[in-house]
C-alpha cells in the first residue's frame, strides 16, 4: 500500500483563487495558487477554511482534481443544497479572492504513478474529482498504466469534466472511458444507460486475475454497493480503495 | 485569526452547541470507511484480547453478548469536520473487556475484520472511556457503521473508534495503525485539534 510523505507540520496558506471553470449548473473548479504548496499526490485532499469578517470560520475537505503542479492546486466542488461552504465556493467566490488551505491530506486513497498495474476507477457523481487528479497526474506523468473509468452520474448535464474526459479518452493511450446515466428517459436505447451493476463492472472493468486497483468514490450507497460487488467478482479487498462522500451539509 | 474571505457570513448553528474547533453539527450519520465494508458472519466472530506476553481471552459472540452492557450517549467528531451529537449505543465496557488482563503494558494496537488498525495508549481504553458496541439507537449495529461490533473511544477522533472491532493488542511499545501512518495524529484529541501529524 502507498505511504504518504506527509511530513512535519501542515501549515495553513493563503490560496488566491486565478481562475474558474464552471463545470456544471451546480460545479465549479477553483483554479488556486498556493505560494510554497509542498506539491500532492493523485487523490489527496485539502482542509479548507473560510473566516467572515467577525473571525467565524469553518472548515470542509475537498479533494484535488488536479496533477501536481508547482504551487497550482485545482479543487472541483459541488454544491451542496443549504450547505454553509460550498454555496459560498460555487456561488460567491471570484478570481482574485484568497482563502486558505491546508494539506495535501491522505495517504490512502493515493495511487502510485510509478505503478505499472491497471486501475479501474469507479466514480459517483462528484466522486470522481480526486480520480481526475489520476487520470491528469497518468498523463502528465506518460505512465503506461492502462486505466479505466466508469462514471456514473444522475444525467448526462449533472457530469463533470465530460469534455476533457472525451478528450482524453481520444487522445490518451490507454485510458478508457465509459459513462453511466442512473436517471435518463426510459426510452433512451443506448446501452451505457444505466445504473452501474456486475455486468457494467465486467464489461467496463478489468479481471481480477489481472490484479487491478480499483479506487471507488462517490456517495457512501454508491460506495458500498460498488465495492460489494468488486469484492463478489474476486477482486481482493485490499485493493478496492474507497471513499466515501457523506451527505453532510458541506 | 485567519485572512477574511470576502462575502463570507457563515451560518452560525442556532443551537447553542460547544463543538472542538474546526468541527460542524451534522444531523445524519455519514459513512467513511477505509475499503470495502467487511461482512462478518456471527458464527465465526470472536473478539481477542491479547497481553504483551501473549495471554489471550477470547469472546465468540454468544459469549459476548452474555457480558454486562451499558447504554452510552455521546458525541462523536470525525476527523472529516463532522460531529453529531448525543448519539445512543450499547455495549461492553473495555473495563470488563480488560478486568482479567495481567499486563504493565501502556499501549493498544486495535485490528478489525478487513484489515484496519489504530493505536491508543491503553489509559484511554479504561475508567469508563471506552466500549466495544454491538447496538446503535436501539438496533443491532449495521455492518456499514461497523457491526456487528465496534469500538467506541468517544473522546478521540473517531477514526480511533475502529469499526468490525477484531482484537486488541497490548503493547510495552506504540505502534502506529492505519491512519496513524500515513499523516493523521498519533493522539487524535478533538478539543486540541490533533487532526495530522505535528498538529
Amino acid at each position: 500500500m502507498a505511504r504518504a510523505a506527509v511530513l512535519g507540520r501542515l501549515s495553513w496558506r493563503v490560496a488566491d483563487v486565478v481562475d474558474i471553470v464552471e463545470e456544471t449548473s451546480t460545479a465549479r473548479s477553483l483554479i488556486l495558487d498556493v505560494p510554497d504548496w509542498p506539491g500532492h499526490r493523485p487523490g489527496q485532499h485539502v482542509d479548507l477554511r473560510l473566516t467572515a469578517e467577525d473571525g467565524y470560520t469553518a472548515q470542509r475537505s475537498y479533494s484535488i482534481s488536479s496533477a501536481p503542479d508547482g504551487g497550482r492546486v485545482e479543487l472541483t466542488v459541488q454544491r451542496v443544497e443549504d450547505g454553509e461552504v460550498s454555496p459560498y465556493l460555487v456561488d460567491v467566490v471570484e478570481p482574485g479572492d484568497r482563502f486558505e488551505v491546508r494539506g495535501p491530506v491522505g495517504g490512502y486513497f493515493v495511487w502510485d504513478p510509478d505503478d505499472p498495474a491497471p486501475v479501474l476507477l469507479v466514480a459517483g457523481g462528484s466522486g470522481v474529482v480526486p480520480l481526475m487528479a489520476m487520470i491528469r497526474t497518468r498523463a502528465a506523468r506518460g505512465s503506461p498504466a492502462p486505466f479505466r473509468l466508469i462514471y456514473s452520474s444522475r444525467t448526462p448535464g449533472t457530469g463533470v469534466y465530460r469534455q476533457e474526459l472525451r478528450v482524453r479518452a481520444e487522445s490518451n493511450p490507454g485510458l478508457e472511458v465509459a459513462f453511466a446515466f442512473t436517471r435518463v428517459p426510459s426510452t433512451a436505447t443506448d446501452a451505457g444507460r444505466r445504473r452501474v451493476g456486475t455486468d457494467r463492472l465486467r464489461e467496463s472493468g478489468w479481471p481480477p486475475d489481472l490484479g487491478p486497483t480499483c479506487f471507488v468514490c462517490g456517495p457512501t450507497g454508491f460506495v458500498e454497493s460498488i465495492s460489494r460487488l468488486l469484492v463478489d467478482a474476486g477482486h481482493d479487498p485490499a485493493r478496492v480503495l474507497t471513499e466515501r462522500f457523506g451527505p453532510t451539509g458541506g | 485569526m485567519g485572512i477574511v474571505s470576502r462575502g463570507f457570513g457563515g451560518r452560525r448553528s442556532s443551537r447553542a452547541v460547544n463543538l472542538p474547533p474546526g468541527q460542524y453539527l451534522v444531523e445524519d450519520f455519514p459513512v467513511l470507511s477505509a475499503g470495502p465494508t467487511p461482512l462478518v458472519n456471527l458464527g465465526s466472530w470472536t473478539f481477542t484480547v491479547r497481553s504483551e506476553t501473549g495471554e489471550a481471552q477470547e469472546w465468540n459472540w454468544a459469549q459476548f453478548l452474555a457480558l454486562p452492557h451499558e447504554s452510552i450517549t455521546v458525541d462523536l467528531h470525525c476527523v472529516t469536520k463532522w460531529s453529531k451529537l448525543g448519539t445512543a449505543w450499547e455495549g461492553v465496557s473495555l473495563d470488563t473487556l480488560l478486568s482479567d488482563v495481567a499486563s504493565s503494558a501502556e499501549f493498544v494496537l486495535v485490528s478489525a475484520y478487513g484489515g484496519y488498525t489504530t493505536n491508543l495508549p491503553l489509559e484511554d481504553l479504561l475508567d469508563g472511556k471506552a466500549w466495544v458496541a454491538d447496538r446503535y439507537d436501539g438496533e443491532a449495529l449495521s455492518p456499514e457503521h461497523g457491526g456487528p461490533a465496534r469500538l467506541l473511544v468517544p473522546h478521540l477522533y473517531l477514526w480511533k473508534s475502529a469499526k468490525w472491532v477484531r482484537d486488541i493488542q497490548l503493547l510495552n511499545n506504540d505502534e502506529p495503525g492505519f491512519w496513524e501512518s500515513v499523516g493523521y495524529h498519533n493522539y487524535g484529541d478533538p478539543w486540541r485539534e490533533q487532526r495530522y501529524w505535528g498538529d
